[in-house]
């Protein structure tokens, strides 16, 4: 059997990027209401800066609280950065794929794109947005787990979970980016109690509360929630662990299928595994966690570049 | 012809003066038709009901849809499923494959001579104007020869029953017929949703016909490839067909390819690939001629690959269908089908044409003025029911008005008699009543020629329609042909 059409190759590296999208906004979505009952809006806000979205949104929102944040990526599908756009993204890609996506997988993307279609504004009040956004992050979840059951494993599957693994480690370090900076007491008030459920809410939003739990036990700093998701090396959603994930598969496309496209990749791979080693999280702390993962960012965007220049040019 | 006792859900089922698929008395006694009807009677309506609707629910889900355009929306839609089969015996199914065997036999033999020594045209069997002066006529296929000499790989006949249960050729399908993924998807969710329906049935399978498919786009492949690379080249997911396209490429197994993956090399066709470029040997082509190469056909198209036809004249790549193969399913040349067929077979035609006047022949013309109120009569180059004159139901002053034009342009012009089209049993929103049906076999050819058990059966869902067309209320149905 030849090799894969580099299309089809594109499309599913964007399926897998689209899909963890839209499970990273519903959890995002679902935390910051559960935890903004008791605290100011500027936990609505973080979501937009998390996304780096602040010129658009405010281009149409006086201000970022619940009802303005929810409609802007839950419903608005002109927005790019929103679930029913990365649905929209995601179908297409899936749609180009159906003649390899296992009929499952195809399903599965295309219940869940009609699905959200028929969610409107009254649907997102009260209960029904912790329900709808559980909804639409399981679907995530089943469509992971179809993949896994029913997809080939072969050299397609590899872009898909080079995709997903790009896609989580830029999330998280954005997640963190925001949030840590936003949590972290204020220089007017050294000494003052953290505020653990905020410090709890980060952990979750990346899903990975629990996980952190078992390692550090009742230990919770700032440094540790920050270490914990950078360089936990079990923990599926770290940065290392993501970044570790994409350089096997390429070199697994490199050794089993024979392709040289990636090798522009590994290297930078290998340049950012030998900062991200060397580095403890105060040291980083201390030079400017902000900097740093601006570096981590501009990395994935250069990666992102050179596996669609290695495999799937335009 | 008799009536089969009948009784529950179709107790009130009336047929009028048509042909019913599943209730007419057919010449052969048919078992197996009486079972169905006992088992269909017996089904509570409720259940049909909801049983349809999941049945719906379930193509749309996945996603076994044409997609519809607006300006800022695309919307999926389903071709309606109607849940009651349509049968057919061994006996009819017999005479419907011989028939579409000889038609596309017919076909390919016509299309040889055409782009070769044009025999028929020299010969008078056929005008020569009607053939070189078609719009799908296409001189670059002069002396090209193709493998087996089979123009049409995949042909659709579209067959209708009159008033007397006799199949007729309506129209011939030779360029892209498209719908056979219904028929294979319509019976897989016909096995899910009525186990108990077809339980003990002898039922001939459909599952196999992109294997078939396969077979015959591999032996049409350049003689230097002992493993060929087949790929179905689809406009893409724009493409309001495009589901069939995903369906025939995942059945095949095939790469599905749009222009923009493809390119000519060294008169050779190549597909990009994660590991660069990649031969290619055959393309099951579902575009149309004028976009498949802008160096020959239409400059403007996107869709198709430069330097197509200097890769294909050059034997390199085989292109399935053809490409020419319009001059064959023409609405004038159909005219001539019977004439053709005992031309290069010395047989008559096993599946007869509705009854055709050509208006071009003064015979034909001076029927068609005598009994214009009486016919169908339809213009040559216009598809899509544009410009005819349904007599029957026109206005004395239309049929005047159109008596004109006809005088005017007969060549223009063809005539048939209005043919009462079979029914079959068909549920509605309140119970089970007659529909008008159609049926689309579909014939494979490499070397040989294989029809799929069956083909499609369209139905109108309007009352006393015979529109059968997806985009004016038409919805389809699974078509049963019993035996081993």
């Amino acid at each position: 059997m030849g090799n894969l059409l580099a299309r089809s190759a594109g499309n599913l590296f964007w399926l897998a990027r689209y899909l963890e999208r839209v499970e990273n906004m519903a959890r995002i979505v679902e935390i910051t209401e559960t935890f903004s009952r008791d605290t100011s809006a500027r936990n609505w806000l973080s979501v937009v800066q998390i996304n780096a979205d602040e010129k658009r949104f405010f281009e149409k929102h006086k201000v970022a609280d619940g009802p303005s944040v929810v409609h802007f990526y839950l419903l608005d599908s002109d927005n790019p950065t929103s679930v029913p756009a990365a649905l929209q993204a995601a179908h297409m890609n899936a749609r180009a794929l159906r003649p390899i996506l296992s009929v499952e997988m195809w399903e599965q993307v295309n219940v869940m794109r009609n699905s959200w279609r028929a969610v409107s504004a009254s649907d997102l009040t009260g209960p029904g947005l912790p329900r709808l956004c559980k909804r639409l992050r399981e679907q995530c979840q089943v469509s992971e787990g179809v993949v896994e059951g029913s997809f080939a494993h072969d050299e397609g599957w590899h872009y898909y979970r080079i995709g997903k693994n790009i896609e989580r480690a830029d999330q998280t370090t954005r997640l963190l980016d925001i949030k840590y900076h936003l949590l972290l007491p204020n220089v007017d008030a050294v000494g003052s109690a953290l505020d653990a459920s905020q410090w709890n809410a980060l952990l979750r939003a990346a899903n990975g509360y629990q996980a952190f739990r078992r390692v550090h036990q009742g230990r919770l700093s700032p440094a540790a929630v920050a270490g914990f998701l950078l360089f936990s090396d079990s923990f599926p959603r770290s940065m290392t662990h993501c970044v570790r994930q994409i350089s096997y598969m390429l070199t697994q496309l490199r050794s089993r299928y024979r392709l040289s496209g990636g090798t522009p990749a590994e290297d930078k791979l290998d340049e950012m595994r030998a900062v991200l080693v060397d580095l403890p999280i105060e040291r980083i702390i201390e030079t400017g966690l902000h900097e740093y993962l601006d570096w981590v960012q501009t990395q994935l965007g250069a990666l992102t570049g050179d596996i669609r220049d290695g495999f799937f040019p335009d | 012809m008799g009536e089969r006792a009948i009784g529950g859900l179709m107790a009130g089922y009336d047929r009028g003066a048509f042909f019913c698929e599943l209730t007419s008395e057919r010449t052969s006694n048919c078992a197996e038709i009486a079972i169905v009807l006992d088992r269909l009677g017996a089904l509570d309506f409720a259940d049909l009901s909801r049983r349809s609707a999941d049945a719906e629910r379930a193509l749309f889900d996945l996603g076994i849809t044409f997609t519809v355009y607006s300006e800022r929306d695309s919307i999926d839609r389903i071709l309606p499923f109607d849940v009651i089969p349509r049968i057919i015996t061994a006996d009819e199914w017999q005479v419907i494959e011989a028939g579409v065997v000889q038609r596309v036999q017919a076909i390919n033999l016509f299309l040889q001579d055409v782009y070769h020594g044009q025999k028929i045209l020299k010969d008078k069997v056929v005008p020569a104007e009607l053939v070189l002066g078609n719009a799908n006529y296409r001189p670059e296929m002069q002396g090209l020869d193709v493998a087996h000499g089979t123009y049409g790989h995949v042909c659709g006949i579209d067959l209708i029953r009159d008033e007397g249960g006799i199949y007729r050729v309506l129209e011939d399908n030779a360029r892209t017929p498209s719908g056979v993924s219904y028929v294979v998807e319509n019976r897989s969710l016909m096995m899910r949703a009525f186990p108990d329906l077809m339980a003990d049935l002898q039922i001939r399978p459909v599952d196999n016909y992109g294997t078939r498919l396969h077979a015959a786009m591999a032996s049409i492949a350049p003689p230097e490839s002992s493993d060929p690379q087949v790929v179905l080249l689809s406009p893409g997911i724009y493409n309001s067909a495009f589901f069939e396209h995903v369906f025939l490429a995942r059945e095949m197994g095939v790469p599905l390819v749009e222009g923009r993956d493809l390119c000519v090399e060294d008169d050779k066709v190549w597909m990009r690939t994660t590991g660069g470029l990649e031969r290619v040997h055959t393309i099951y082509r579902r575009l149309n001629d004028e976009f498949i190469d802008p160096e020959v056909f239409r400059a403007d198209s996107m869709l198709g690959v430069p330097g197509l036809m200097r890769a294909y004249r050059a034997g390199n790549v085989a292109l399935a269908n053809a490409v020419g193969t319009g001059v064959a399913d023409d609405k004038a040349v159909y005219a001539y089908m019977p004439r053709i067929i005992r031309y290069y077979l010395g047989e008559d035609a096993i599946l007869p044409n509705v009854e055709t006047f050509i208006c071009r022949e003064k015979e034909g013309l001076d029927y068609t003025l005598a009994n214009l109120a009486k016919l169908v009569v339809k213009p040559v180059g216009e598809s899509g029911g544009y410009g005819l004159l349904i007599g029957p139901k026109s206005t004395a002053a239309e049929v005047e008005e159109f008596r004109a034009k006809l005088i005017a342009d007969p060549s223009n012009y063809i005539s048939q008699p209005m043919i009462g089209l079979s029914v079959a049993p068909t549920l509605n929103s309140t119970g089970v009543a007659p529909r008008h049906v159609d049926l689309r076999p579909f014939a494979i050819t490499g070397q040989t020629t294989w029809v799929l058990p069956g083909g499609l059966t369209r139905v109108a869902l309007r009352e006393g329609s015979i529109v059968v067309n997806s985009s004016q209320g038409g919805g389809s149905k699974d078509s049963w042909v019993l035996g081993a």
